[in-house]
């Protein structure tokens, strides 16, 4: 039927699952920067920022992933700027992480007692010395597996941006079938890559959680 | 001049007002218990002296310093009146040394060696020397709160504010901790304890302050106070006790 060898389909879906680990790392880092900033904007004194915040994540948690893409993609070639794929991508994506982990994180700052913040501040610590030795360091260890959790979501994410042409898993996979016309195979392996990236780390989110819930069952 | 004026304080959650007009001038090295029922105010009180609450109207006065609402007072302040919690409220993440150390090294800007040196000598004084190096959940409720009077003696505060810190404590586990207050008193460390326990605010306090719907509604020596109640609340009150 066709010339294609099965290791030719893998050699070439394993190709542009590059770009899907590169576009979910840059997203997930960027992501994570700029989550910790708003985070920091959305816990902090000003009431500005603080709404500001809030309602950027309520607008990027309320709207789908595709429409950002899109809005990114086409919105900006409105104004005359054209936009390659890649840049549209790793913006949207970049600013949809921002706004989940910031939403996440603030629920952990958020879930440390009250006590921790009073026995700090009646040692005559600063708001930024109880965030740095105090708050800051037990909201981590219960951000780390939700965190890492939703790091399959940006991976599973990336998919999305296959439809503005961005040549990632997804989009190599139609192309692929496309030359190939083995459409259940071509798109099996390309589930199976997906798969490959994002169980070990749902299983590693899983029990880092029971490990830190056992190591602060007294808390 | 008294080492901690209260004059007149009022505080409001809302429309419930929860102080109304506390007027107690505490003396160096005095040991003062507050009494009174639940929602009295007691922790209310307590909480304003310290500024984890901030004051609607009057005034309070630590060694001549006024309180005020804004942060470089405050941390003045915290440095002079250290507080201890009903839950112990230690740092989970840290070594009991650690969490003795802490704010000794971040806000005091002391060094390492000898925050440690504080810290070793703190512990000891809490009777938990050989825990320096556990962490908070190996630690009993009474060996958590001991620390947490270490963690506070550490900043040498010269008051400190005591918030029911046996209440959380299973009863064996009540007299080492009262142990340590009662050291502490008998060092000359003025102390405001918020307490239901009667026998040893009778034995150790010099004055006890009977709060009542938001007002000092009793103030006197222990002899007076727990002989001879004047106020009918009062009575009431302390048979309820006992
Ligand atoms: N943060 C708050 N917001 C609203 N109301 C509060 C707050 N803190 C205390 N109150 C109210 O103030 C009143 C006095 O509370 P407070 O904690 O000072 O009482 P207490 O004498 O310490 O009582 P207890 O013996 O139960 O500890 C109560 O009616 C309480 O509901
Ligand atoms: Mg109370």
């Amino acid at each position: 039927m066709s010339d294609f060898t099965i290791w030719d389909i893998v050699r070439n879906l394993l190709l542009a699952t590059r770009w899907t680990v590169v576009l979910s790392l840059a997203a997930f880092v960027g992501g994570g920067v700029l989550g910790a900033i708003l985070l920091f904007l959305r816990i902090g004194k000003r009431r500005l920022l603080r709404n500001f915040v809030k309602y950027y994540v309520e607008l990027f948690q309320g709207t789908p992933l595709l429409m950002q893409l899109f809005l990114a993609f086409f919105g900006l070639g409105l104004f005359g700027i054209d936009v390659p794929a890649w840049v549209a991508a790793g913006a949207a994506l970049t600013l949809w992480t921002a706004a989940f982990l910031t939403e996440i994180w603030r629920g952990c700052v958020e879930s440390i007692a009250r006590g921790q913040w009073e026995a700090s501040s009646s040692l005559a610590m600063g708001y930024v010395q109880q965030m740095r030795h105090v708050i800051l360091p037990q909201a981590l260890r219960v951000a780390i597996p939700p965190t890492v959790g939703f790091l399959v979501q940006v991976i599973k994410g990336t998919a999305v941006t296959s439809i503005i042409g961005f040549v990632e898993l997804s989009k190599a996979g139609t192309e692929v079938t496309n030359a190939t016309f083995e459409p259940f195979t071509v798109y099996g392996i390309v589930a199976l890559i997906y798969f490959a990236m994002c169980w070990p780390l749902s299983k590693a989110s899983q029990s880092l959680e029971r490990r830190l819930n056992v190591a602060h069952r007294n808390q | 001049m008294s080492l901690i004026e209260i004059n007149e304080v009022r505080k409001s959650f809302g429309t419930n007002e929860v102080l109304k007009g506390i007027t107690i001038a505490i003396e160096p090295g005095e040991v003062v218990a507050v009494i009174g029922k639940s929602g009295s105010g007691k922790s209310t009180l307590l909480r304003c002296i310290n500024g984890l609450e901030s004051i609607d109207a009057g005034s309070i006065t630590v060694a001549g310093a006024q309180l005020r609402p804004d942060e470089a007072h405050l941390r003045q302040l915290r440095l002079k009146v250290g507080m201890i919690f009903q839950q112990f409220n230690l740092f989970p993440h840290l070594t009991a040394g650690a969490n003795v150390m802490l704010s000794q090294t971040v806000v005091k800007k002391t060094p390492k060696g000898e925050a440690e040196r504080i810290a070793r000598a703190m512990l000891d004084r809490v009777g938990l020397a050989e825990k320096f190096d556990a962490y908070p959940d190996q630690l009993s409720g009474g060996q958590q709160q001991r620390t947490a009077i270490a963690r506070a003696l550490a900043m040498q505060p010269i008051a400190l504010l005591c918030d029911e810190i046996t209440s959380a404590l299973d009863p064996e586990l009540v007299s080492e901790v009262l142990a340590v207050v009662r050291g502490l008193a008998a060092d000359g460390m003025t102390l405001v304890m918020v307490t239901h326990e009667m026998k040893f605010a009778r034995d150790v306090c010099n004055r006890v302050v009977f709060m009542h719907q938001g007002r000092v509604h009793e103030i006197g020596p222990p002899d007076k106070i727990f002989a001879e109640p004047a106020t009918p609340e009062l009575q009431q009150f302390l048979g309820v006790q006992s």
